[in-house]
């Protein structure tokens, strides 16, 4: 090889030999300082080799020296973000919920800690701003299915409801299908449709809303109130107010009333445990509906 | 690197260059070492798969899910991979671990979330807010840019094929038994079915989650997704799992 190099003239370079059309390769040699960092990633690629879990064997890959693993990694950052949290949230799970509130520092906390919380967990259920939608309770308004204060906001939230996974969950009564499992014929469904119609001061068929009155009276009232004022012992809704979780229209009541749909929460103490549960509790009371 | 050295090495270069078989030859040699390397580990998977309780083939309905959601493509917005970070875990739980996609054929990780990742969505609402959720977004979530999947209730499983579905995944590693596969349709069925008994269901599928979703009494494809995405994430027995013999 040597006894064919070529040299170019001009540049001085070494050619490759190749010729075309008169013109001919050089062979320039690489730039000094790509070469060199080209050298030090393979020396930094052994170290790294060394250094941290890289060859895999046959149980298991090697270790490094370092003892470095991603899991050991997110272990050790969530102990230091629990111990940051820890002082805090020992406080609030020892504190009646009451006293949490009394105390300017523990309320900014729970407050703070129960607004991201609440973010993360309850949005897709009861909205963005905790208006709910149809089906999902409301959380700002003064209309509370179980109870509005703050000991039975984090029971519920805590425990759940017709939680299929939490012992201590609220259990409340189904409401019959009247319609679905014949309980009650079409003509009488229809009449007491308009009775709650006429609880509520909606525009209703007054021939009819009398008529329904004794089935209300006989079906109805023993969950949701004589003068349907609901019952917060049984998660019965208030009927007599303009608040309604599955809508207000007639189709809506006669639906509910025919084959009633029936809400579900889930328990959220085994998700985030006690102290998180008190923080939501005291940030949905915050919310204006608190009792 | 003294003069002649250079010349030998490059010399022996400039002979591979212009030596196509040699070429050929040399270069099937270093693919596979780096192939030897990289994949030949993955066969002795007890190195990669952590020893957990609770974990078991998906039940008849939920494969049929399974199948509903890949088809569907929901993996295209939808991730089942939590990383082991602290916003992920934060958020969504326990970091994923690889024993939750061993009955996986294919897996659900996912590369992209336009919507959240749903490794252990299962029990985290109710069924009603799925159907509600799956029928219309945006009628439980009016920032939500999903589109809705109503159709799914009107599309009715076939429980004949559901039996070939387990036996293929049996094929491929998956330990369903011939009484699973002998009494896949009932149990499709079963679950899916408003006071159906489920007994024998649950024995066999631990932690499935039976109800009529949909309220329509078939057995329609909402149903077998809603009770696929209620199960994701929730098998695992965390409260047994031993972590620190699991660094990786």
């Amino acid at each position: 090889m040597a006894a064919n190099r070529k040299v170019d003239k001009v540049s001085g370079v070494e050619t490759t030999g190749h010729t075309w059309d008169g013109i001919e390769e050089l062979n320039s040699p690489l730039p000094r300082w790509w070469l060199w960092t080209f050298y030090a990633t393979i020396v930094f690629a052994m170290g790294y080799v060394i250094a941290y879990p890289a060859l895999p064997g046959l149980s298991g890959a090697t270790q490094g020296l370092l003892g470095w693993s991603s899991r050991g990694d997110i272990k050790s950052e969530m102990q230091l973000l629990n111990q940051s949290r820890a002082a805090m949230r020992t406080k609030i799970s020892a504190t009646p919920i009451q006293q949490v509130v009394a105390d300017a520092d523990m309320r900014q906390f729970a407050v703070s800690s129960g607004a991201a919380l609440y973010k993360v967990n309850c949005v897709q259920c009861h909205g963005s701003g905790a208006q709910g939608s149809k089906g999902f309770p409301n959380l700002n308004d003064d209309s509370w299915l179980f109870g509005g204060t703050m000991e039975q906001i984090q029971q519920t939230i805590a425990h759940g409801v017709r939680s299929t996974d939490d012992a201590e969950t609220r259990v409340p009564p189904d409401m019959p299908k009247f319609g679905a499992d014949q309980m009650l014929t079409a003509e009488q469904i229809d009449q007491v449709t308009e009775t709650v119609l006429q609880l509520s001061n909606q525009e209703h068929d007054q021939a009819k809303a009398a008529a329904g009155q004794q089935v209300f009276v006989e079906q109805c009232a023993s969950c949701h109130g004589e003068a349907g004022q609901g019952n917060q012992e049984m998660g019965a809704p208030q009927l007599n107010d303009a608040i309604w979780l599955r809508g207000n229209t007639r189709e809506d009541i006669r639906a509910q009333i025919n084959s009633p749909k029936l809400g579900m929460m889930p328990a959220w103490n085994g998700r985030l445990g006690e102290a998180a549960t008190k923080e939501l509790a005291v940030y949905i009371h915050s919310l204006g509906g608190g009792q | 690197m003294s003069n002649t050295s250079n010349e030998n090495l490059l010399g022996f270069h400039s002979k591979i260059e212009r030596n196509v078989t040699l070429l050929l030859v040399l270069s099937l040699l270093v693919v596979t070492i780096g192939g030897i390397v990289e994949i030949a580990p993955l066969f002795w998977i007890q190195n990669t798969i952590e020893k957990v309780k609770g974990m078991r083939p998906y039940s008849p309905l939920e494969l049929a899910g399974r199948d509903i959601y890949v088809r569907e493509g929901c993996y295209v917005c939808h991730s089942q991979m939590i990383r082991p970070f602290r916003d992920e875990v934060e958020r969504y739980g326990h970091y994923s671990l690889a024993a939750e996609s061993m009955y996986d054929h294919p897996f659900q990780w996912g590369s992209k979330r336009t919507g959240p990742d749903l490794a252990r969505v299962g029990g985290r609402y109710s069924s009603e807010w799925h159907l509600e959720h799956l029928k219309n977004p945006r009628s439980v979530v009016p920032e939500s840019i999903m589109p809705p999947y109503a159709f799914l209730a009107n599309n009715e499983l076939d429980a004949k094929a559901i039996a070939a579905h387990l036996v293929a995944n049996s094929r491929v590693g998956v330990p369903y038994n011939d009484e699973m596969i002998a009494s896949a349709a009932d149990d499709m069925m079963a679950q899916a079915t408003a006071g159906a008994d489920t007994t024998a269901l649950l024995g066999r599928y631990p932690k499935a989650v039976a109800a009529d979703f949909d309220g329509n009494p078939k057995v329609t494809e909402m149903d077998a997704l809603i009770a696929y995405l209620q199960m994701l994430g929730t098998l695992v027995d965390f409260s047994v799992y031993e972590p620190d013999k699991n660094q990786r």
